[in-house]
């Protein structure tokens, strides 16, 4: 890499708690690919699903303050988040506040005004386009040969795709391709950009337990071992509430549900609990200690066609 | 000059917002004006006779009608002024309707402007000067741009009424889409059995020469009097000596050949007759799959052909047909469905277009008339058809209705049930549109009698899972999110203008809208005629039509074109250019901006100088804006009769002031 890569970093209240590893993860990865990330001074809370249900203004304020802070450090070229709900939130109002009327409505508000130079990205973007699946095959000291991953980049990663502007938003590849990358399999996984159920949750469980059950019986009957998601509450529905699923839909799913930048991590040679494996409900440890001999497997199986092959 | 003003009331249309009376006795005192009246029709016959007689009566030289547009009744009035014995050029009119009345409620503001138009139109009839037209021959053959159904249609017809026709065809065979359906609603008749015998007809009938392997590469000249290049692209075989035997497609050994007559869903030879009809019915060689192309070695097509017609050395050839009119019948093209990302915009080989299962549908297509999905050739039993995909869409820039497609699709259905008793078809649809003679009981007899279930709703996603694919979507009508588990989807795509119908509407000089369709020339009133003289259309090059339209349009255009050439000559309009030739200094800057190549160089007395032809010349005006000398003008538009106009409106606003 020519230049240094250096971002202002946006963690988002979910990495404080129930993501803490994807926090962790992200920090170490990006630390790893040489991407410096510099936290947002005094950041606040981005709104979240609440805000802008009730007044966008306001919403786009809490955005804002966010988006002004983080242009006055020295020399980052992006504001980078783990987290698609905040990036939604930080891209949609900034994409408002093109519009220079309702801007000077929200810096109304604000100590001092947003400028809207620097572009929002969520760490899946800035990891696949400015280190990239070539770059990133090289650094992968344990290949993860023999891994066959669900990739779910959940619903708005990538949608609205006017404002989200990464990816295709109907057949995202940003993540299979990295995943590739470190030698996993990306199997084929027509949900990628399906709802999980989201926040529902708390209110309609059994919304959660329909969706999330389906994603999980997709990603079974297409052959993937687990899913690797991008998001804390796509993660949490389909890791945390799969026993539940598997009661009320009467399953027996038991798929360890990864972030991608903990399987990154893996191979870029980090410890289990350097990506934090341990925080993950379902247990990944079986599946990845089977992994040297599936991977053996795969070469046998690789052999004999091929030998096949040369004798006809 | 003596000069008559006539404002119309056009019932309460003009004099409902405009003080009709008022505007007349304004006109009275304008510079020329002998005469001024308010008339309650002027195109009536009693208007236009009351026109007739002032004109006699006082002596006119000139008329002002006050009324509506010139293209709704510019040529009405003018013949009215000939009737009167005047140049009929000497006419000028004000639009106090579509300008002022129709667009405005304030009657004093309106009648203010009406005033003034009035009074521009006096201003420049006051320079009007009579024009008088010429007579030109006309080329009595005429060339039809596409040979499908319509194409067909009018080739026949031209040709019965003792016309010469070129009939050119892109692809190597004529038939276009419609020798790729199977059957045909309403009445489920055989496609290619009631097409076949008219393509025999075109193959024989002694008037026409069928061009196939064949496309327009230029146009020159004007109505009556065309050259029209055409490339007669390489086909590697002499048709002359090919006598369509079939022995080279037999062994021709590259069997993986694309086939794009069977939509891509079969393979073909490399050497091949694209079906057992195809007329003319001769070989042609795909080079990108030939492998005497790619290696160079092979050419066992050339060893067993009897007549040794194959010629790897073909050349494109050049041809000039000159032509008196020429119809374009090119036809449509499927748009692009792989934008339509929900539908796995291509990913997934189980989700076809409705063409492509039309072809399957055949017994003489890829799959022998039997039905098989393409990832596991297994017949289907549950087959979900996806209406309006990229029609009535505006998310991805098809906001129109294609129009057919309810109707095969209601076809397709019952076709399905009667392949595979045992099936069950689904149908999402936003409407069905069935306007036609039996097409609503049609559709009707596929939901009654053959059991296709109709949900009313789009579908949001398909993909696969378990060997099936999963059709999710509403029902509106019932309120729910329903998903079918079908083994075949088959997509109702919508249509746009055959490919490379923008490029050749430039050649043709015809208009023609954003997706590709052929602009007529009004349209209600001239749905076959062009804004070009001599220039038709017919099919679904103008826009989506089902066969029995196809046909009539075809049939129309060649109506047309038989008026057209029922007169030995053809009066020019001359309000074409006109050069001064004192004042033109041979710079040709007029040449290089007519769009019509109307302007040729010529020599007076050793200088150089422009000379418009009048015959080619449309009137445009666009060499006079840009003669810095004012030499080259535009008759009846000439600057001093804008700069009257301009100066009789400034004129009434210094007065006001």
């Amino acid at each position: 890499m020519s230049q240094k890569l250096r971002y202002a970093y946006y963690p988002g209240c979910s990495g404080q708690g129930t993501s803490k590893e994807y926090e962790q993860s992200t920090r170490a990865v990006c630390e790893a690919l040489g991407m410096e990330l510099v936290d947002i001074p005094d950041w606040s809370c981005c709104g979240s699903s609440p805000a802008h249900t009730v007044d966008h203004r306001l919403s786009s304020a809490l955005s804002g303050r966010n988006l002004a802070l983080a242009e006055r450090l020295e020399g980052v070229s992006a504001i980078l988040t783990p987290c698609p709900s905040c990036l939604t939130n930080l891209k949609v109002s900034a994409h408002k506040m093109k519009d220079p009327e309702f801007a000077a409505e929200v810096n109304a508000l604000l100590d001092f005004p947003v400028r809207n130079t620097l572009p929002v990205k969520s760490i899946l973007q800035a990891i696949y386009e400015d280190v990239g699946p070539d770059a990133l095959r090289p650094k992968a000291v344990r290949l993860l040969t023999g891994l066959k991953l669900a990739p779910y980049y959940g619903c708005i990663m990538n949608r609205p795709p006017h404002i989200m502007e990464f990816d295709d938003h109907e057949n995202p590849i940003a993540m299979d391709q990295l995943m590739e990358a470190i030698g996993a399999e990306a199997v084929t996984f027509p949900l990628k950009v399906e709802c999980c159920g989201a926040s529902f949750g708390v209110a309609r469980r059994d919304i959660v337990q329909k969706l999330s059950g389906k994603l999980l019986d997709t990603a079974a009957s297409n052959g993937a071992d687990a899913v690797v998601t991008a998001c804390p509450l796509c993660q949490m529905n389909l890791d945390l509430r799969q026993d539940q699923i598997n009661v009320a839909n009467n399953t027996s799913h038991n798929m360890p549900v990864f972030y991608y930048t903990q399987l990154i991590g893996l191979a870029l040679g980090m410890t289990p609990s350097q990506v934090g494996l341990e925080k993950l409900e379902v247990s990944p440890m079986a599946l990845l200690e089977s992994l040297p001999a599936r991977a053996e497997a795969q070469a046998q199986a690789a052999k004999k066609p091929a030998s096949k092959g040369a004798q006809s | 000059m003596k000069i008559g003003v006539f404002v119309c009331h056009c019932g309460s249309n003009i004099a409902g917002t405009v003080d009709v009376v008022q505007v007349a006795e304004a006109a009275k005192s304008m510079p020329e004006v002998a005469f001024a009246k308010d008339t309650m029709y002027a195109c009536s016959e009693p208007g236009q006779q009351g026109i007739i007689d002032a004109i006699k009566e006082m002596g006119l030289d000139g008329a002002v009608v006050a009324s509506c547009t010139p293209r709704m009744h510019g040529s009405t009035f003018m013949r009215t002024v000939a009737r009167a014995g005047l140049n009929p050029y000497m006419f000028e009119m004000a639009n106090i309707r579509e300008h002022v009345s129709w667009i405005g409620k304030d009657k004093v503001a309106n009648t203010r402007k009406a005033i003034d138009l009035v009074r521009m139109a006096v201003a420049k009839l006051a320079q009007n000067k009579p024009l008088y037209s010429q007579s030109f021959s006309i080329n009595k053959r005429v060339m039809i741009i596409g040979g499908g159904v319509a194409g067909i249609q009018a080739a026949l017809d031209c040709a019965d009424g003792g016309l010469q026709v070129v009939l050119v065809e892109k692809t190597t065979t004529i038939g276009g889409k419609m020798a790729k359906l199977d059957k045909t609603f309403p009445t489920v008749d055989c496609s290619s059995c009631i097409l076949g015998p008219r393509m025999v007809d075109v193959a024989q009938h002694p008037n026409i020469t069928l061009h196939a392997s064949a496309e327009v590469d230029e146009v020159f000249g004007y109505v009556g009097n065309y050259q029209v290049e055409v490339r007669k692209k390489a086909t590697y075989v002499n048709w002359k000596t090919c006598t369509g035997c079939g022995a080279c497609m037999e062994k021709c050994p590259s069997k993986k050949s694309k086939d794009p007559f069977n939509e891509l869903i079969g393979t073909t030879t490399a050497i091949n007759i694209p079906f057992p009809q195809a007329i003319p019915k001769r070989a042609s060689i795909d080079r990108d799959s030939c492998i005497k192309f790619k290696t160079g070695k092979c050419g066992i097509c050339a060893k067993v052909c009897p007549t040794k017609a194959i010629d790897y050395d073909q050349q494109d050839e050049m041809i000039t047909e000159e032509v008196g009119a020429i119809i374009a019948a090119t036809g449509f093209d499927l748009m692009d469905w792989h934008v339509y990302g929900q539908y796995g915009a291509g990913r997934y080989p189980d989700v076809i277009t409705s063409l492509q299962y039309e072809r399957m549908l055949s017994a003489s297509g890829p799959t022998g008339g039997h039905i098989k999905r393409p990832s596991d050739k297994k017949e289907p039993k549950t087959i979900v058809f996806i209406q309006c995909v990229g029609s009535r869409d505006k998310s991805v820039g098809r906001p129109y209705c294609t129009g057919f497609c309810c109707m095969y699709t209601a076809k397709q259905a019952i076709l399905t049930k009667d392949h595979i008793p045992d099936s069950e078809s689904y149908v999402f649809y936003m409407d069905i549109r069935a306007p036609g003679k039996m097409y609503d009981e049609f559709t009707r007899r596929a939901m009654e009698e053959y059991g296709a279930k109709y949900i009313r709703g789009r579908v949001s996603m398909v993909y696969p899972q378990d060997g099936k694919m999963i059709v999710r979507g509403v029902d509106t009508l019932a309120g729910a999110q329903v998903e079918v588990e079908a083994d075949l989807v088959v997509l109702a795509v919508g249509a746009e203008g055959a490919a490379g119908s923008a490029q050749l509407a430039e050649k043709l000089r015809i208009s023609y809208d954003s997706y590709g369709f052929f602009m007529e020339g009004h349209p209600k009133l001239k749905p076959v005629e062009t804004n070009t003289a001599g220039v038709y259309l017919a099919g679904c090059a103008q826009g989506p039509k089902d066969i029995p339209s196809s046909v009539a349009q075809g049939s129309a255009a060649a109506a047309k074109v038989l008026s057209l050439f029922s007169k030995d000559q053809l009066q020019s309009d001359p309000q074409v250019s006109k050069v001064d030739l004192k004042r033109c200094v041979g710079c040709m800057k007029c040449a290089i901006t007519c769009p019509f190549g109307a302007i040729k160089e010529t020599e007076v007395r050793g200088e150089i100088k422009a000379q418009v032809i009048e015959t080619i010349c449309q009137g445009c005006g666009i060499c006079t804006s840009t003669c810095r000398q004012g030499a080259i003008q535009l008759q009846n538009f000439t600057d001093n009769q804008i700069l009257a106009e301009v100066n009789a409106l400034l004129s009434s606003e210094t007065e006001e002031a």
